[in-house]
């Protein structure tokens, strides 16, 4: 019966086993095709600039006599390891696309958002509240109104430095980091608050179970990253799909001229400052329902937020590049404790490659410069 | 509340303390941008001061070794910041975010690596700065009990303050730095080099918030802590736009910030720990330093040229 169906006999069947059959080759060829087309553009610069990043962070292994390839290994063991391992670090990068997100949107304002990590912080918080809160809610409200109170709680945290920028003119980067203070502090002042402090604890007490989002494996991984996933198509239609993001990127071009053509460019600066909070809030309730199901007293920032400058310059401000940049840090997260246990190595050595890596993706120039050097080298040789 | 004497003196003492370390960063936030280049690696820079002024005074038993090596660290990472800023175009705000996450990793790489502690360094046996008590002015009533006795760095931080206003607006290099920073195209026609102006100014900044963590960790402490910047580098630069990016301007804006750490800091002693708990109190410097911009930046304009790289070929 099923072959009778089929108008064409030989049809279907063999469609489908010629498409299995070419399937690797066409996959190796669009993989070719998306790299040269981006290689220059995009892929150069942060490629090059990991590998030097690893190759500096080698050297300092090597400067307090211990073998650099150990830490490599470690690196690499710490994502391979198992499922699991390579879950986590997945895990470990989902917040860090939201804050890389976060920051990347103001970016294409032409604003630096360092203030992803206070955003971040409020958003764990407001999450963690109502999700203790409103325990007697169901589940298909308590869930998504956790979501929303981290996301609106992250989107106040960038309207206020964002409404002194459009309004006042006050430089977005001192306030943003003053924010981040401010969060840290109110925080912890409101997680060992009598009304949140769960006895024996230094934390509120656990979010109510109805508010959960689903781990996989017991990792770190949980459902948040299908919101991950629609975060980046979201940031991506937004900007790139509609007038508002048009204006968003023209003021991010030139401030002057996208004056001139009509737009108004305060508003725009506010609007974005308050959509990245909005991404970083989102995150940290994420985090707070996926993973740590209560809010923990922080002893400092989270890093979270802060790195999300760096994925969202290592990812060239593009939605895309910051997943795969967050992904790096994932694994660089996962791997700062592996390196310190299994090679004694500080695993602040992670630290420092980071560091490393922003350098060399900030100055293309010393790249481009490198680049321009090794071939004429290889050729008098 | 409880303001009386006692309060009132300690909490003016606290206020001049915290002021000087952020004036020593902040006058070097204004040789660097003064010469055209933004730094908000400052932060960094106090951090890894404060590392490297209690690593050395460990190893030396010297703290003014200690405070040199301090210095030097913070020249090193400018110098960094320089040549990433001013030799290869980078953004000035990205590479000053990389400096500081370079220093946290550094300070604590290097600390865990050499002396196999985490998360702070004690100065233990090794002495610190003794403080200075200055004759006449302790002997003063009330003024004395303020001012008499300091850290050296405290009173350092003032006599530089005057002197970089001297430099910057009254002699021939003060006005090299000025014009780099603000056009630096006429200043290249006139025959002066933007680049080395800009290293002087960036490298001098490294130098005086290096400085300026030193203060932090042998000077008023006795020890080194991560974190212990504690966003200093930061409101030092506020201060910088607060004071119009001038030496006497950004004294005064340093008081103010000063004053506010003190009253976080003595909140018990000021009894106001009862209405408001200390770990929201904390916010206090922070909150001051939003007010006071926004309050005021609007009409406070920088050097034109800061922030932009210069290239002689682009004219």
């Amino acid at each position: 019966m099923p072959a009778k169906q089929s108008s064409n006999p030989a049809g279907w069947p063999q469609r489908i086993s010629t498409f299995i059959k070419h399937l690797p080759r066409r996959t190796i060829t669009y993989i070719k095709q998306v790299w040269q087309a981006n290689w220059e553009t995009n892929l150069k610069v942060p490629l090059t600039a990991i590998a030097f990043g690893l190759l500096v962070g080698g050297l300092f292994v090597l400067s307090i006599g211990k073998n650099p390839l150990a830490v490599y290994l470690a690196i690499l063991e710490s994502v391979f390891g198992s499922p699991r391992s390579f879950l986590d670090v997945i895990g470990q990068a989902t917040p860090l696309v939201f804050t890389g997100l976060s920051v990347a949107f103001a970016f294409r304002t032409g604003m630096f958002n360092i203030g992803a990590e206070g955003q971040y912080m409020m958003g764990l918080l407001a999450a963690g509240i109502v999700g203790i809160k409103l325990h007697f809610l169901p589940r298909i409200l308590l869930l998504p109104a956790c979501l929303l109170a981290g996301t609106l709680a992250g989107g106040l945290w960038g309207a206020i430095p964002g409404w002194l920028k459009a309004k006042r003119g006050v430089h977005e980067v001192i306030n943003t980091i003053m924010m981040n203070y401010i969060a840290l502090y109110l925080t912890n002042t409101l997680i060992m608050s009598a009304w949140l402090k769960a006895p024996g604890y230094q934390a509120t007490y656990e979010v109510d179970p109805k508010a959960l989002i689903g781990r996989f494996m017991g990792t770190t991984a949980n459902w948040g990253i299908l919101i991950a996933a629609a975060a980046v198509a979201v940031t991506y239609y937004l900007l790139w799909r509609t007038k508002f993001g048009y204006e968003i990127r023209a003021t991010g071009h030139n401030p002057d001229a996208a004056k001139y053509a009509g737009i108004n460019v305060p508003r725009r600066l506010l609007s974005a400052l308050v959509i990245s909070g909005m991404l970083a809030g989102l995150g940290g309730a994420i985090q707070t329902l996926g993973v740590k199901r209560r809010v923990f007293q922080l002893f400092g920032f989270t890093g979270v937020g802060l790195d999300g400058v760096a994925v969202a310059l290592i990812g060239r401000n593009h939605p895309v590049g910051v997943v795969l940049a967050a992904l790096l840090y994932g694994v660089l997260y996962r791997s700062s404790a592996m390196i310190q246990l299994s090679t004694g190595v500080p695993r602040q050595v992670i630290g420092i490659m980071q560091a490393c890596i922003i350098f060399f993706v900030a100055a293309d120039e010393i790249i481009k410069l490198i680049m321009k050097h090794l071939p004429q080298r290889g050729k008098a040789a | 509340m409880n303001l009386n004497y006692v309060t009132i003196t300690t909490l003016l003492f606290f206020a001049v303390r915290s002021a000087a370390v952020l004036l020593l960063a902040g006058l070097g936030g204004i040789f660097s941008e003064r010469a055209g280049v933004v730094n908000i690696a400052l932060e960094g820079m106090i951090t890894m001061g404060a590392f490297m002024a209690v690593a050395v005074t460990i190893v030396t038993h010297q703290p003014w070794l200690g405070v040199l090596a301090a210095m030097i660290a913070g020249a090193l990472l400018a110098a960094l910041h320089g040549v990433l800023s001013i030799r290869f175009k980078a953004n000035q705000v990205i590479s000053g975010t990389a400096i500081n996450i370079l220093a946290a990793g550094l300070s604590s790489f290097l600390m865990k690596s050499i002396f196999d502690q985490g998360g702070h360094l004690l100065l233990e046996k090794a002495p610190g700065l003794s403080d200075w008590s200055i004759p006449f002015i302790r002997d003063l009533p009330w003024l004395g009990e303020i001012l008499g006795q300091h850290s050296p760095g405290v009173y350092l931080a003032f006599i530089l303050a005057l002197v970089t206003h001297l430099v910057l607006f009254h002699t021939p290099l003060g006005l090299r730095i000025r014009a780099v920073g603000e056009h630096p195209h006429a200043a290249d026609t006139v025959g002066i080099n933007v680049y080395r102006i800009r290293y002087l100014g960036v490298i001098l900044s490294g130098v005086l918030a290096g400085f300026a963590g030193s203060v932090l960790s042998i000077g008023i402490g006795s020890a080194f802590l991560e974190n212990m910047a504690a966003g200093r580098g930061f409101i030092a630069l506020a201060a910088v736009i607060f004071g119009k990016w001038t030496p006497l301007g950004t004294m005064a804006a340093c008081l103010l910030f000063g004053v506010s750490e003190a009253v976080q800091v003595s909140s018990n002693l000021l009894g106001i720990g009862q209405y408001i708990p200390s770990s929201l109190m904390a916010t206090f410097p922070y909150v001051i330093t939003m007010l006071a911009l926004a309050g005021f930046v609007g009409r406070s304009v920088g050097p034109a040229a800061s922030g932009q790289p210069y290239d002689v070929d682009q004219r």
